[in-house]
C-alpha cells in the first residue's frame, strides 16, 4: 500500500512517538523510576510503525519482549503504557504485566510476551476467530530473528497456512538473539526463505525504511483479507542500543550501530516528506514539540498515578472465582 | 435416567454444548474418527468440519491457537489425544494460558477447556499412562477438575465450557467405558462441589477418578469387617470443595487420600495440606495416602501392576489409619 500525504505524516509522528518514548524510558529507567528490566526498540521504528499503518484499530497484533513501539504504532495510550512500565495501578495491565507483559485489548494488542516465538502460536487460532465470527479483520505476529528458530514459530506458521488464516507474520530482524548472532544461531540465513517450506509468500525489506516496511505488510495484509491466507515478511533493522537496558554489549563493536544511525529511519522518513514538500522546518518542529507533550502528560501521569494495593495481586486471576483455594 | 458409557456421556456434554453456542469447536489429533477413545465420535457429522477440527500433530499450535480463539471471541474444546503430550504445550498452558488474563490485568477472557485423558493402564508405556494432574495444581490460573463417573463427566464437562476461565478436564483412559446413569435434562455440575460417592463413619477415602472405584471397591471389603468407609470425590481440584471434605473428616476423624499419579509432589499432597490446614482438631490420627510410586509406568504387565494403586492398597490403608 501506498500512503497519502496525511498518514506519511501520522506516520512520521508515530515513528517519533515511539523513538521519543523508548528514550525517555531509558532515562527513567537509568533515573530508577522504572523496575524491573526493559528491552528497547531505539532504531526500530519503522518496523513497528510499517507493520501497524497497515492494520485497522480492530485488526489484532501480537507482540514481542521488545514491544513498547507496537503497542504505541497501534494506537495504544501513552499514558497507560508508561503508568505500566512505572508499576502502577493506573497501567494498561494494572501493574501485574509490566513492559514485557504489556496489553490493550481496545486496540486489538494481544500483548508484549516473555517467550518467544509465544505469539506465533496464538495467531493461527486468532485467525481461526476472524474466519468463524466472518469479520474481515487480519492478525499480525511480530517475533524477532532469534523466535525463528524455535518450535512454536514453525508449528504456528504450519497451522496458519493449513486454515488459510488471516494472519501476517514479521520477523522484526534486529540480527541478535539477545547476545547471539543471527549467523551463528540461524541456518540457511535468510527467516523469509522458510516461507516457501510452509507454501506461502516470504519477502524481505529493509526494515529501516518504513515506506518499505508498509508497502509489504500492506500487500500481505491485503492478501489475508481477501481470504487468500497468511504470508511472511522478514524486516532487516538494527538495534541500537543493547537486548535489555544495562547491556554491555561485549558481544559486538560500535561499527554495527554507527550503521544503523546511518540508516536512522526517522531521518530517513523525514527526508522523504521534505523530498516531497510535506514537511518543512517549522513544521517538523511543531511535530516534535506535539509528541514530546504527549511524552511529558505520560510521564507526569505515570508519577502521579498510586501504586497498587497490595490486594490488587490477588485479582484478575479468574473472571468467576468466589471459592477459597 | 439413561446408562451411559462415560466416554459417550463427554460426546453428549459436547453435542449439547455445540448446539447450544456456535463459539464453541472442538480441535486435536483424530478427533473426527474420535480415536481412540470415541469421545468426538460423530461430531463431525453433526457440526461439520469448520468447528471439529482435526489438527496436525502439533500440540503448541493445537493449544496456544486455542488461546488465540479464545481470547477473540470464540470457546475452544481442546482434545490432548494423551495427556502425556501437554509437555509439547507446557509453555502455551503454563505461561500463556494461564497467565494471560492476570497479566493483562483482567483485559482478556480466556475461556477454553483442555480435555486431558490420562492414567494409567493397558501397557501403554511410559510416553501413554502418566497422571499428569498433580503438574497443574501448580500452575495459578488453570482450573482443575477431575470427573470419576459419566454423570460427572457430562455435567462438568459441560460447566468447563460455559466457564470465562480456562479449565482443564482429566479424563482418565480407564473409565472410558465404564457405565452410568446421566439424567435425560440437561445437568450442570459446579465446579467446586464434591460428592460423598458413599457414605460411611468410621474413615474419610478421598479420592480422585479411577481411584474413586477403587475407593468404593475397598469399601466393600472393609464392610465386611465391620468398617465403614465413606468416600467423598472432590471433583475438581481447583476450586476445591475445602467444606465437604472438612464435613466428612468432623464425623469420621480418620483420613484416607488416594490417587494414582507419582506420591511426590501432588495432587494428593496439595489435598493432605487441606485437610490438615481445615481438620487438624478433628483427626485422631496421621493422614494415609495411597498414590503410585515415583518411577515412570512401566510396560510389562506385572510391572505396570505394581505401579498401580487399587482397591487392596486403599483398603490396607483404612485399615491402617483405624489401628
Amino acid at each position: 500500500m501506498t500512503p497519502g500525504p496525511d498518514q506519511l505524516l501520522e506516520m512520521y509522528a508515530a515513528m517519533l512517538r515511539v523513538r521519543l518514548f523508548e528514550e525517555r524510558a531509558r532515562e527513567l529507567y537509568a533515573g530508577g523510576r522504572i523496575p524491573g528490566f526493559i528491552h528497547l526498540s531505539v532504531g526500530q521504528e519503522a518496523v513497528a510503525v510499517g507493520v501497524c499503518a497497515a492494520l485497522r484499530r480492530d485488526d489484532y497484533l501480537l507482540s514481542t519482549h521488545r514491544g513498547h513501539g507496537h503497542l504505541i504504532a497501534k494506537g495504544g495510550s501513552l499514558r497507560a503504557l508508561m503508568a505500566e512500565l512505572y508499576g502502577k495501578a493506573s497501567g494498561c495491565c494494572k501493574g501485574k504485566g509490566g513492559s514485557m507483559h504489556i496489553a490493550d485489548a481496545s486496540v486489538g494488542y494481544l500483548g508484549a510476551n516473555g517467550v518467544l516465538a509465544a505469539g506465533c502460536v496464538l495467531a493461527p487460532g486468532v485467525g481461526l476467530s476472524i474466519q468463524m465470527r466472518k469479520t474481515d479483520q487480519v492478525v499480525v505476529a511480530i517475533f524477532g530473528d532469534g523466535a525463528a528458530n524455535r518450535g512454536p514459530f514453525h508449528e504456528g506458521v504450519n497451522l496458519a497456512a493449513l486454515w488459510r488464516a488471516p494472519a501476517v507474520f514479521v520477523c522484526e530482524n534486529n540480527r541478535w538473539a539477545s547476545t547471539t548472532a543471527q549467523a551463528v544461531s540461524t541456518a540457511g540465513g535468510s527467516i523469509a526463505q522458510r516461507a516457501a517450506g510452509y507454501g506461502i509468500p516470504g519477502v524481505t525489506v529493509d526494515g529501516n525504511e518504513v515506506l518499505a516496511v508498509v508497502e509489504a505488510v500492506g500487500e500481505a495484509v491485503a492478501r489475508a483479507r481477501r481470504g487468500e491466507g497468511p504470508s511472511l515478511v522478514e524486516a532487516q533493522t538494527i538495534r541500537w542500543l543493547g537486548h535489555y537496558e544495562g547491556d554491555p554489549q561485549l558481544y559486538r563493536g560500535k561499527d554495527e550501530v554507527a550503521e544503523g544511525r546511518g540508516r536512522d529511519p526517522v531521518g530517513r522518513l523525514r527526508q522523504v516528506l521534505e523530498e516531497r514538500n510535506l514537511l518543512d522546518a517549522a513544521h517538523a518542529a511543531r511535530i516534535e514539540a506535539a509528541v514530546k507533550g504527549e511524552i511529558d502528560d505520560a510521564v507526569a501521569f505515570a508519577e502521579a498515578s498510586p501504586l497498587p494495593d497490595a490486594r490488587a495481586a490477588f485479582e484478575d486471576l479468574f473472571a468467576f472465582y468466589p471459592w477459597r483455594d | 435416567m439413561a446408562t451411559v458409557e462415560y466416554a459417550a456421556a463427554l460426546n453428549l456434554a459436547l453435542r449439547e454444548e455445540m448446539r447450544r453456542d456456535p463459539r464453541v469447536y472442538v480441535i486435536g489429533e483424530d478427533i473426527v474418527l474420535g480415536v481412540p477413545f470415541g469421545v468426538t465420535k460423530g461430531l463431525a457429522e453433526e457440526f461439520g468440519p469448520e468447528r471439529v477440527l482435526n489438527a496436525p500433530i502439533s500440540e503448541a499450535a493445537i493449544v496456544g491457537s486455542a488461546l488465540g480463539a479464545a481470547m477473540t471471541g470464540l470457546r475452544p474444546v481442546v482434545d490432548m489425544h494423551f495427556a502425556d503430550f501437554v509437555t509439547c504445550a507446557m509453555d502455551e498452558v503454563a505461561n500463556q494460558i494461564a497467565k494471560s488474563r492476570y497479566m493483562f490485568g483482567g483485559q482478556v477472557d480466556c475461556p477454553l477447556v483442555l480435555r486431558m485423558p490420562y492414567g494409567i493402564g493397558k501397557s501403554a508405556g511410559g510416553h501413554h499412562s502418566n497422571s499428569v494432574e498433580g503438574w497443574f495444581i501448580n500452575i495459578p490460573g488453570l482450573k482443575i477438575c477431575i470427573p470419576s463417573t459419566p454423570r460427572d463427566a457430562r455435567g462438568l464437562l459441560k460447566t468447563a465450557i460455559r466457564d470465562p476461565d480456562p479449565v482443564m478436564v482429566f479424563e482418565h483412559r480407564g473409565l472410558y467405558r465404564v457405565v452410568g446413569e446421566v439424567p435425560d435434562e440437561e445437568e450442570l455440575i459446579p465446579l467446586g462441589s464434591a460428592e460423598v460417592k458413599r457414605p460411611g463413619s468410621d474413615v474419610t477415602v478421598i479420592a480422585t477418578a479411577r481411584m474413586v472405584h477403587a475407593a468404593l471397591e475397598a469399601a466393600e471389603l472393609l464392610a465386611r469387617e465391620g468398617i465403614s468407609a465413606e468416600v467423598v470425590d472432590p471433583r475438581s481440584l481447583v476450586p476445591l470443595d475445602r467444606e465437604t471434605l472438612a464435613g466428612s473428616v468432623a464425623k469420621t476423624h480418620r483420613v484416607v487420600i488416594a490417587e494414582e499419579g507419582p506420591m511426590r509432589g501432588s495432587a494428593g499432597a496439595w489435598l493432605a495440606w487441606v485437610v490438615m490446614e481445615e481438620c487438624f482438631d478433628d483427626l485422631d490420627g496421621p493422614i494415609a495416602r495411597v498414590a503410585g510410586p515415583n518411577v515412570p509406568i512401566p510396560f510389562s504387565p506385572p510391572l505396570e501392576a505394581a505401579c498401580t494403586p487399587d482397591s487392596e492398597a486403599v483398603a490396607a490403608a483404612c485399615r491402617q489409619v483405624l489401628k
